[in-house]
């Protein structure tokens, strides 16, 4: 049975998705819990995973028994869960389930009588996120980034007015993308005559210096950074996500960005290696650069903004430079901090949105100025939003901390101050913004503890949508409190050997 | 030159890619976009299925199934099967792209009765 668990993992949510969008024919109301069952079952496998990952190693599957007939090579599609991938896999399978609780009152009154396909679609983005996550085939990967893009732009599209315009342009800057990664595959498999990510990174090292493996490289990097909106093609992000349902937006936000940082770290560490990314001419250098202009433009334009949304959404823009930033460093602490904070910033983002999910579902507002007096309405909601924007900032005993420390540990090593600078820039930022929206949602109403003033009556968000907000928010605690032995006992094992310490 | 020559495929791919992208990025307007995101993709495909073409290559179809005494020697008069199988993976993929950026296109329209970037940009800010 436990052999069978990485398909589990995707079958679980692509079979909730097709039989969803059959229920939403003649039984709408069905699609919802169908979705809730698939995403229970794939995120008890992922969690089953991680165990038998931490004792046992990696996990390999042929799809259907493919592959392992010798003397053939590699005829079938591989999927594999190893060290680097099971974290993820559990954090986007449970963050989806968590989610899909969460949106269920959000969606009924967001997108009330359209509600339809809603869940379909969100299943369909899961399967695709987990897909990438999971897979050994890099052609395999590419077919995955494209059923959770097409998803996602269809869930950006139900904002209807702007949106619309908004998800044209995440359409086209995302299958450029797709198109530049699967040039690269090309350019790969010319060379190499493999998709499997294991035969490919035994082959590469063979081939030597070669030019079209370089410019695979290239293309395969620019098109994950295009469909993560890392610094030069972020441009589509914050309107979409702004303009994008609340619902839609509590789970492209946190997963879609992480899942396609991982294909990133996933060719870097694993197709390609570390060595040959240090050795790769300018490219360590220049990443680097980008992401610290990625995290200080990003920064400076969330000082700017109005619309908590949005806020939000740029928030989502300077953590995608650390992640590339920590993974370009190329060294143990910079790694580790890049592939611990691929699972914290998924985290952290999804107890984000869904904070400003509670808040827009009562006050139907999401400008800053719309916030006086919310922490006297919504007290529970405003802790979880605090105790999430103190993880963003990196108070300590939150997950944000340990990989902030770990990122800055690995610039340091490496000299690369800037990248420093720009970490510390964005905690502050951060803060400023923090206590701005305290100053709002505290301190612009008379305050009703006072005789004489006006009492604010409570108004919290509802049990299904505040207890998965709480649950979020004490997990970032958990989550850092727990660093050590997720770093010790995984983290620690998918870094490549010979790596510098 | 003569290398270009030989290898026209791969040039005509990489003018069928700049024209793509070139029409995606730089045109106003949305169909413009589409069609040139059309391109685009047949510029990769037509990249993928050169690297499996050969000359006079006979089809990948095996002959004696039954024992799978298929000679390896012979691979080299074979086209390699696997780019077609990819592309028309690929295929799929884009024309469900298509369809999905067509209809994005047409809600557009209905709402700013217009394809041109700028006006719709210029209409929003209203």
């Amino acid at each position: 049975m436990t052999e069978q668990l990485p398909i589990i993992i995707i079958l679980g949510p692509l079979l909730g998705a097709t039989l969803a969008a059959f229920a939403a024919w003649f039984r709408p109301r069905l699609s919802h819990p169908l979705v809730v069952l698939g995403l229970v079952i794939s995120s008890a496998a992922a969690l089953k995973l991680v165990f038998i990952v931490a004792d046992a190693g990696a996990q390999k599957y042929w799809l259907g028994g493919w592959g392992t007939k010798q003397g053939h090579g590699v005829v079938g599609i591989q999927i594999t869960v190893d060290h680097l991938n099971t974290l993820l896999l559990a954090a986007v399978s449970g963050i989806a389930l968590l989610t899909s609780v969460y949106t269920r009152r959000l969606v009924d009154t967001e997108l009330a009588g359209r509600q339809r396909y809603f869940y379909a679609l969100f299943s369909l983005l899961v399967t695709g996120l987990l897909g990438i996550t999971i897979t050994g085939d890099i052609f395999n990967l590419y077919v995955f980034m494209e059923i959770a893009a097409l998803s996602s732009y269809a869930l950006i599209a139900y904002g209807r007015g702007r949106a619309y315009m908004a998800a044209f342009n995440y359409l086209i800057m995302g299958t450029m993308g797709a198109c530049l990664y699967l040039l690269g595959v090309g350019f790969i498999f010319a060379k190499s005559g493999t998709l499997n990510i294991d035969d490919v990174s035994a082959i590469i090292p063979a081939l030597g210096q070669s030019q079209a493996l370089f410019v695979g490289f290239v293309l395969i990097l620019l098109g994950a950074w295009a469909k993560m909106a890392f610094f030069p093609f972020h441009g589509w992000l914050p309107n979409a996500y702004a303009h994008a349902p609340t619902a839609s937006a509590a789970i492209l936000a946190p997963l879609a960005t992480k899942v396609a940082v991982y294909a990133m770290l996933r060719v870097m560490v694993t197709v390609y290696s570390i060595d040959y990314i240090i050795h790769s001419p300018g490219i360590q250098s220049l990443a680097l650069y980008l992401s610290s202009l990625a995290i200080v433009i990003a920064s400076f334009f969330s000082l700017t903004q109005t619309n908590l949304k949005k806020l939000a959404s740029y928030f989502v823009l300077s953590e995608i430079g650390y992640m590339v930033g920590g993974a370009w460093l190329a060294n143990k602490p910079g790694l580790t901090g890049a592939m611990y904070h691929v699972v914290a910033d998924a985290a952290m983002t999804s107890a984000l949105f869904m904070a400003i999910g509670c808040i827009v579902y009562r006050l139907g507002q999401t400008q800053l100025d719309d916030l006086k007096g919310v922490f006297f309405k919504m007290p529970v909601t405003m802790a979880a939003f605090v105790v999430t924007m103190a993880a963003l900032i990196g108070v300590p005993p939150t997950c944000g901390f340990f990989s902030k420390w770990y990122l800055i540990q690995g610039a340091a090593q490496e000299g690369v101050w800037h990248f420093v600078a720009a970490l510390l820039l964005s905690s502050l930022v951060k803060a400023i913004i923090l206590f701005r929206i305290i100053e709002i949602g505290y301190n612009r109403v008379p305050h009703p503890a006072i005789k004489g003033n006006p009492a604010i009556p409570r108004n919290e968000a509802p049990l299904s949508m505040l207890i998965p907000t709480a649950a979020m928010a004490l997990g970032l605690v958990a989550l850092g409190l727990g660093t050590s032995t997720l770093v010790n006992t995984i983290i620690a094992k998918a870094l490549p050997a010979g790596l510098a310490p | 030159m003569e290398k270009l020559i030989a290898n026209f495929n791969y040039v005509i791919v990489v003018i069928l890619m700049m024209i793509g992208l070139w029409s995606m990025l730089a045109q106003k307007n949305l169909i413009k976009k589409c069609i040139g995101m059309a391109i685009f993709q047949t510029g990769i495909i037509l990249f993928f299925i050169s690297i499996g073409a050969k000359d006079n290559a006979l089809i990948p179809i095996l002959t004696e199934a039954a024992n799978h005494t298929y000679p390896v020697s012979d691979a080299s008069k074979v086209a390699n099967p696997l780019t077609q199988i990819l592309m028309l993976t690929a295929i799929v993929v884009g024309v469900a792209t298509l369809g999905v950026a067509l209809a994005l296109a047409q809600k557009i329209y209905q709402q700013h009765s217009s394809f041109d970037e700028d006006e719709i940009l210029e209409n929003e800010r209203k």
